[in-house]
């Protein structure tokens, strides 16, 4: 056994036995386990061997029903196999498990157990999808904690080997997943020791092969079915002594002892709680906090969940017991109760006892909601009542059913001897990394116990970031969030306005505050919250100006290192000068191949940071009146202020079930009302100089760029500081022209800056929008945002709707949580110009999805009459279908009304009815008549009675034309939601589909997909893809009857507008294919446009429109591939990376990727020739 | 007919060098080098300055999306998480050496003083015969004056000189006000040959852009005249080797730089014109021309036309322009 500890998180943990224990390993990304598949692929392209000294195969597939399919395959073929996933993914395993079962295959596959999309998508770890699984055959091991996910992903590795049952190996999505925490590895030899080689062999031995033919998977009839199916019994049966000899075996070579079921609590216990999962551990500190205050509790730790051996369950139960508790951390809507819940009732029916003890249900820690001591002692208190409440939940309030249960959360039970401590940061300003390697130096080298948690923000700009980490002298068990730190770090002095940042700290607790005012003056600046909270937990205060600091030292924005040298400085983690060297030395660690001067530079870092770091004398009394300014503005919708204004403030915890909607159904236009305050510097425009081009807007991926044109009369009342012109052109002669930045919604990215074409003859540098800083303008550009929101929208009915007229129209997707500079949102944005208020959008689960629907707040919102974008998203693989359903359900709508139309006709009136039924409807003109007719048939409908006429008057919206687009990103075109997409595109039935192309599984982290550009190095294809691209858009046109576009806004914005217009006009099928770079690019987004026309001019990016209505069929908008293509390449980072590890071949490689351009454009051309008749 | 030369302590066949270009990228050309008969193979250059801007930017992406959502702590394999250079270039150097036996001269850019010290060390490390220092120092602050910017280039150059033993050679630019006296210094301190000039690219402006626009403009034959009078000028007055580097297209070209002084001419425009065989034409052109008029040896013609030697050695200083003047008449 190696006695050296590491720091891991769990995925890792459990990966790295999986990896040395496989021959084959086929993936597919999904969050929280995808980063066990990412380690796995690394490994083996970096060619670290399984214990039997070779590389296992990792392979990742279009879906997890690939992945399990091809694991199902190998499994057949005799090799060990393993594979990862969660949720969703798991659920579309469970085909292939019940044939792995069937079949008795040794197998394990290591689950990140995370909820299963419902109501609404969580990406959070519970219960439901492993629960969903129950039946499958499978056996069922789940791990509490990092060390656990190590340990049992070989434990249950051998007893599947040795039970022939396959094994479901699981754990807490993210709280066990990503917690990071020191753990003791097995070494290859522990595992060459502990796995069963006869048993490998006989598994082996047992593949299919033609040397000894078998038939496997036969079809069975009503006679022989059911009692081959009974055969498999005696192997369930035996499975749990299997799994209790493993971890026997494993205690006597490790000494860490393990048990199916393991009772921790007094032996005299009268209340016991039975629980799986990281809650367990939870649950036995807090009853051992109570047993030590004088009460008689225990837990049943479940370990082996299925085969579920009742026996071995009631004989760790004290004979005391008088109320079990059964805690499931799923919702089973409908059933007698939860799963674990009801096989105990069973068990304990079953074995028949004397005097059973009462037994409750509850549920608790959905969707990764905290499970913390005070939930358990009120559990426990619970359960002292007279008849506790069956069916209860913990942690939530509810008001609706009554089913929750009253608890302290003021109770802490964590040792003195624990040190805790809370950092509030941002995403991009390193603060978790920086954590990371703090509990490296405290776990590994100061040989302390050390436990790192990290909460992210849902929105992909300007993230949030809060670190909990805790080290001590004793293994740390507790897998709940930091309360009464001792210390809190806030690395964003904004932060204090928005969070209740002091709320972390106990009692004289210390408080880190990165400021950018000096010891003297940062109390004055602090709300009266912070003061207060300060002053009432008589805390220290030190302040540094960490940026001021970093930017000295030459490190741009990253203060994680100076903020990481304070904390270790005042908090006393290590000694002083042992902390500064172990600092030091990391720096080492992480910098060595970028040379001395980047040492040089973050050890001077460190020393400044010693010098900057100050201790604020606090008055006694709070100094100011000034309050923490409200989360939403007090114009905002009541539901908004009640609702989202807490989940903004980070207290969504406290809202009752009463506060939700019932069905996952939310209002929209609620991103306006978060002000995220997000940009240094905003764009502000100097009309002298602006050509009009109106790019600035149709770039903006934010829609924090606006335009208006707008009659001179409305400016009146606007504030002074208004700017505007007159507008140029025929179309709108005599208005005024505004541009306008929402200077509390921009995020910086500086992308409009970059296309504006206008600048000042005299000094180029100014533009007609420079980019300047936020302190200066935002209090007059708030006041000119509000001003021009005020001003009218401009008359789509009689506009010649172009690239740049579009611009004027109102943008109906706005604010999202889109990444600065994204590729993607300028497109779904152009789609709500041109469409939003009759658009229907099926969106696929992916990067459009959450900026598209995470909450608190939504971008969608509607236009001044209450119309726009009604949007949905069902999953990842089904889009497609999903879309469908929206086309077919409008259009059978749209048939009966219409019918009725007909069959009411004489009471209707022949001009009424000629109009609703002989209308046009392919542009805003159209639509709008089309409304005043339905406006008018309603009011004919009001003096008609009958069932048809009520009816019509339901469906008569539906004789407005209503656009449906299906919108998702390249994972789910090209690979996952493939055959869907290609299933409708076949049907011909009038959809949309625009693909957001960034050829990269951009949201869970840049694997790659079938849209991946050859040469490009992402997770998955870590040495640079090796294949080319696959051509979607080819694919399609193949079909005939499709129309198709390729395009790229930043390379020819006026031909991504034609395409959508014409995408939408088509009355068939449609897809337009539109490049959108990515964070996973690996560049400034401030250049994306630069990078699109690269792209485009170099034929790395073909821009067509394919028309099945005219002829040639296939329009090239851009010329001859022109320019190096390598060029294009070497600027972005995802094909460096490939170029650095091998030149050579890279070298190569562009010559192929300059060889498939040249065929593919050879080919475009041929097919853009008319067809001879 | 001897064409032999000596430079950077290397015997050479004859004076023709294949100068710092974009072909020493790729190996087949490299490959083309050697049989059309390069003496030597300049590497292009090792820029420090976009290793590091390039590793910062990369860093930078990188760091600014780690650890930043739930869904994705990265957004990069992190195995791809490497410095961007010089890994790639030295490779390449080591490459070049293993598939070649022509002499390989590298080349390097540095921008600071641990930089300049460190990559040439690497270099050495991975095998190159000798190095040169492309030392380009631009003056845009009226604080500097010209002395400061000859230390600089001189202690640059020193630094290198205790830190390897490869034979080195520094390429100037021309825009020093005592070439001279520079050259002097740098042979005080151990500097083996300068190579004479260079001509880094000069950004030209997009009247229509308002932008400034980098811009690759071949040499022309034009640009050999400031190479031979320096050379000229040079020539017998330093004991150091001198290197032509700009503006020699043909035969008669290399002859005249040879005249002038230089013991090597490198060429590159004209390879990346007519291809990397040029180097053998070149060549031949200069043997044709040496038989017809009965030079035994290129020692003997260099610096037959430095300002020692020539005839009128005042045209090479100011009578030369004048002469030019006198001679030109409008059209």
């Amino acid at each position: 056994m190696s006695a050296k500890w590491v720091t891991v998180d769990g995925n890792e943990a459990a990966a790295s036995v999986a990896h040395r224990c496989s021959d084959v390993i086929a993936i597919y990304p999904i969050t929280p386990s995808s980063s066990m598949g990412e380690l796995c692929d690394e490994w083996s392209a970096k060619g670290k061997k399984n214990i039997w000294d070779t590389v296992p195969s990792v392979m990742e597939m279009q879906s997890e029903a690939g992945a399990i399919g091809t694991v199902h395959g190998a499994l057949q073929a005799g090799a060990l196999a393993t594979t990862f996933t969660s949720s969703q993914g798991l659920l579309l395993m469970i085909p292939d498990m019940y044939k792995i079962a069937g079949e008795l295959t040794c197998f394990t596959m290591h689950v990140a157990a995370r909820t299963i999309a419902a109501h609404a998508l969580s990406i959070f770890g519970d219960h439901s999808d492993v629960m969903a699984c129950r039946q499958t055959g499978f056996a069922m091991l789940c791990s509490a904690s990092v060390q656990e996910a190590h340990d049992f992903a070989l434990i249950s590795t051998v007893a599947s080997l040795n039970s022939r049952l396959p094994f479901l190996h699981f754990f807490d999505g993210f709280r066990t997943s990503h917690e990071v925490a020191r753990l003791l590895p097995l070494s290859d030899d522990d595992l060459r020791s502990l796995l069963p080689h006869e048993a490998i062999a006989a598994h082996k031995a047992r593949g299919l092969t033609p040397d000894h033919p078998a038939v496997r998977g036969t079809a069975q009839n009503t006679d022989t079915f059911f009692q081959a199916r009974e055969a498999c019994n005696p192997f369930y049966a035996a499975c749990p002594a299997r799994v209790q000899d493993a971890m026997d075996r494993f205690a006597e070579r490790t000494g860490r002892q393990y048990r199916l079921f393991e009772y921790h609590g007094a032996p005299d216990a009268d209340r016991v709680i039975v629980v799986m999962g990281s809650g367990a551990e939870t649950a036995i500190e807090t009853a051992s906090w109570l047993n030590a205050r004088g009460q008689k509790v225990g837990v049943v730790h479940v370990r082996l969940y299925r085969p579920f051996d009742a026996a071995a369950m009631l004989a760790t139960l004290p004979k005391t017991v008088r109320t079990l508790c059964v805690l499931d951390r799923t919702k089973e809507p409908g059933a007698m109760g939860e799963p674990l819940y009801q096989d105990v009732v069973t068990a304990l029916a079953e074995a028949e006892l004397q005097n059973p003890p009462r037994v409750v249900g509850g549920r608790f820690g959905l969707a990764g909601k905290e499970f913390t001591p005070g939930m358990v002692v009120g559990i426990y208190a619970h359960l002292e009542a007279a008849r506790p409440r069956n069916h209860f939940t913990v942690g939530i309030v509810d008001d609706v059913s009554g089913t929750s249960i009253p608890y302290d959360d003021t109770i802490d039970i964590e040792p003195r001897d624990v040190q805790r401590a809370v950092f509030f940061g941002l995403g991009s300003d390193g603060t978790v990394g920086a954590n990371k390697n703090s509990i490296k130096i405290i776990g590994e080298d100061a040989g302390s116990y050390a436990q790192g948690y990290f909460v992210y923000d849902s929105k992909k700009s300007g993230a949030i970031t809060i670190s909990h980490l805790r080290y001590g002298p004793r293994p740390i068990r507790a897998p709940y969030l930091v309360q009464n730190a001792d210390f809190v770090a806030c690395h964003q002095f904004g932060f204090l306005d928005r969070y209740d940042v002091v709320g972390y700290a106990r009692e004289g607790a210390t408080l880190l505050l990165n400021s950018a005012h000096d010891k003297d003056r940062v109390w004055d600046h602090l709300p009266l919250e912070v003061q207060e909270g300060v002053i009432r937990k008589r805390l220290r205060m030190f302040v540094i100006n960490a940026y001021a600091v970093a930017r000295e030292a030459g490190m741009g924005n990253r203060i994680n290192t100076i903020m990481q040298t304070c904390w270790f400085s005042v908090s006393g983690v290590l000694p002083h000068d042992e902390a500064i060297a172990q600092i030091k030395q990391a720096i080492d660690k992480t910098y060595a191949r970028r040379g001395p001067d980047v040492l040089a530079q973050n050890h001077r870092a460190v020393d400044a940071a010693l010098a900057g770091l100050h201790e604020v004398s606090l008055p006694s009394a709070v100094t100011t009146t000034r309050r923490q300014p409200p989360a939403v503005s007090v114009l905002a919708p009541d539901f908004v202020q009640r609702v989202t204004g807490m989940m903004l403030a980070n207290r969504g915890d406290l809202l009752p079930v009463s506060a939700f909607p019932v069905d996952g159904t939310w209002p929209t236009g609620t991103a306006q009302w978060e002000k995220r305050n997000l940009a240094r510097e905003i764009p502000i425009w100097d009309p002298a100089i602006c050509i009009q081009c109106n790019k600035c807007s149709m770039v903006c991926p934010h829609a924090a760029i606006r335009i208006k044109a707008y009659p001179p009369a409305a400016l009146e009342g606007a504030p002074d500081a208004f700017r505007s012109m007159n507008y140029k052109g025929k179309d709108l002669e005599g208005q005024l022209y505004t541009v306008q930045v929402a200077p509390e919604d921009c995020t910086g990215c500086g992308v409009c800056v970059a296309v504006c074409p206008a600048k000042d003859k005299s000094n180029p540098r100014h533009k007609s929008i420079d980019m300047l800083p936020i302190e200066a303008h935002v209090e007059v550009e708030k006041l000119n945002w509000d001003a021009f929101l005020g001003l009218p929208e401009v008359d789509a009915t009689t506009l010649k709707v172009d690239l740049k007229t579009a611009q004027l129209l109102q943008p109906l997707f706005e604010f999202s949580g889109a990444c600065s500079g994204c590729g993607e949102t300028p497109y779904i944005k152009l789609l709500t110009q041109l469409v939003g208020d009759h658009l229907l959008i099926a969106n696929a689960t992916g990067c459009s999805s959450i900026y598209g629907g995470n909450l608190p707040t939504t971008p969608y919102t509607t236009n001044r009459d209450g119309r726009g974008p009604a949007w949905a998203n069902s999953l990842f693989e089904d889009n497609a279908e999903f879309g469908l359903g929206f086309r077919l359900a409008v259009d059978q709508h749209a048939e009966v009304a219409t019918g009725l139309v007909k069959r009411l006709a004489p009471k209707l009136g022949d001009v009424l009815v000629e109009g609703l039924l002989g209308a046009e409807m392919r542009d805003a003109a159209g639509i709008a008549q089309q409304r005043t007719r339905v406006l008018a048939l309603r009011q004919v409908l009001g003096g008609i009675r009958g069932a048809e006429a009520t009816l019509l008057g339901q469906l008569a919206d539906y004789l407005v034309r209503k656009s449906v687009w299906l919108v998702g990103g390249d994972g789910w075109a090209y690979d996952i939601g493939y055959g869907g997409l290609d299933h409708v595109l076949a049907t011909g039935r009038d959809i949309n589909v625009l693909v957001l192309d960034t050829e990269v599984y951009s949201n869970t982290g840049g694997q790659a997909s079938k849209a991946t550009p050859r040469g490009a190095s992402a997770k998955f294809a870590v040495a640079g893809k090796t294949t080319a691209k696959k051509d979607l858009g080819l694919m399609a046109m193949a079909y005939g009857h499709i129309y198709v576009a390729r395009v790229a806004f930043g390379a020819k914005d006026a031909q991504t507008v034609k395409a959508l217009q014409e995408a939408e006009a088509y009355p068939g099928p449609s897809l337009v294919i539109a490049y959108s770079h990515c964070i996973a690019h690996g560049y400034d987004l401030v250049h994306g446009l630069d990078q699109q026309k690269a792209a485009v001019d170099s034929g790395y990016w073909p821009l067509f429109r394919f028309d099945p209505r005219t002829e040639p069929r296939l329009h090239l908008d851009a010329g001859e591939p022109k320019g190096d293509v390598a060029r294009f390449m070497r600027a972005e980072t995802r094909f460096r990376a490939t170029e650095a590890q091998d030149p050579v071949r890279f070298a190569e490689t562009i010559k192929q990727v300059q060889a498939d351009i040249a065929d593919r454009w050879a080919l475009y051309a041929a097919l853009a020739q008319p067809r001879s008749t | 007919m001897d064409l032999s030369t000596t430079y950077l302590g290397l015997k050479l066949p004859h004076p023709l060098i294949s100068g710092a270009s974009p072909l020493t990228d790729d190996l087949d050309m490299v490959r083309r080098l050697e049989a059309a008969g390069a003496a030597a193979i300049v590497m292009n250059s090792l820029f420090e300055e976009q290793i590091t801007l390039e590793d910062n930017a990369a860093q930078a992406q990188r760091d600014e999306n780690q650890d930043s959502f739930a869904e994705a702590q990265s957004f990069f394999p992190q195995s791809t998480d490497f410095a961007y250079g010089p890994r790639a270039w030295l490779d390449q150097v080591a490459r070049i050496k293993a598939t070649v036996k022509v002499p390989v001269i590298a080349s390097l850019n540095g921008t600071t003083a641990t930089g300049w010290v460190r990559y040439a060390r690497q270099i050495e490390e991975v095998g190159a015969d000798a190095l040169e220092l492309n030392i380009y120092l631009l003056a845009t602050r009226s604080q500097v004056d010209g002395r400061q910017i000859e230390d600089r280039v001189v202690e640059v150059a020193e630094a290198v000189r205790d830190s390897v033993h490869l034979p080195l050679a520094v390429k100037l630019s021309p825009f020093y006000s005592s070439l001279p006296n520079l050259v002097r210094r740098l042979d005080a301190v151990g500097v083996t040959a300068v190579v004479l000039f260079n001509r880094f690219l000069q950004p030209d402006i997009d009247i229509e852009r308002l932008e400034v626009a980098p811009k690759l403009v071949l040499s022309t034959p034009s640009e050999l005249l400031l190479r031979l009078r320096w050379l000229a000028i040079l020539h017998g007055r330093t004991n150091m080797e001198l290197s032509a580097s700009g503006g020699a297209h043909t035969a008669e070209d290399v002859i005249k730089a040879l005249m002038a002084g230089a013991n090597t001419v490198q060429v590159v425009s004209a390879l990346l014109k007519h291809g990397p065989e040029h180097i053998g034409v070149l060549r031949a052109g200069l043997e044709k021309w040496m038989v017809e008029h009965e030079y035994d040896s290129v020692r003997q013609m260099r610096g037959s036309m430095s300002l020692q030697r020539c005839p009128d050695p005042e045209a090479f200083e100011r009578g030369n322009y004048a002469k030019v003047l006198k001679t030109w008449r409008p059209s």
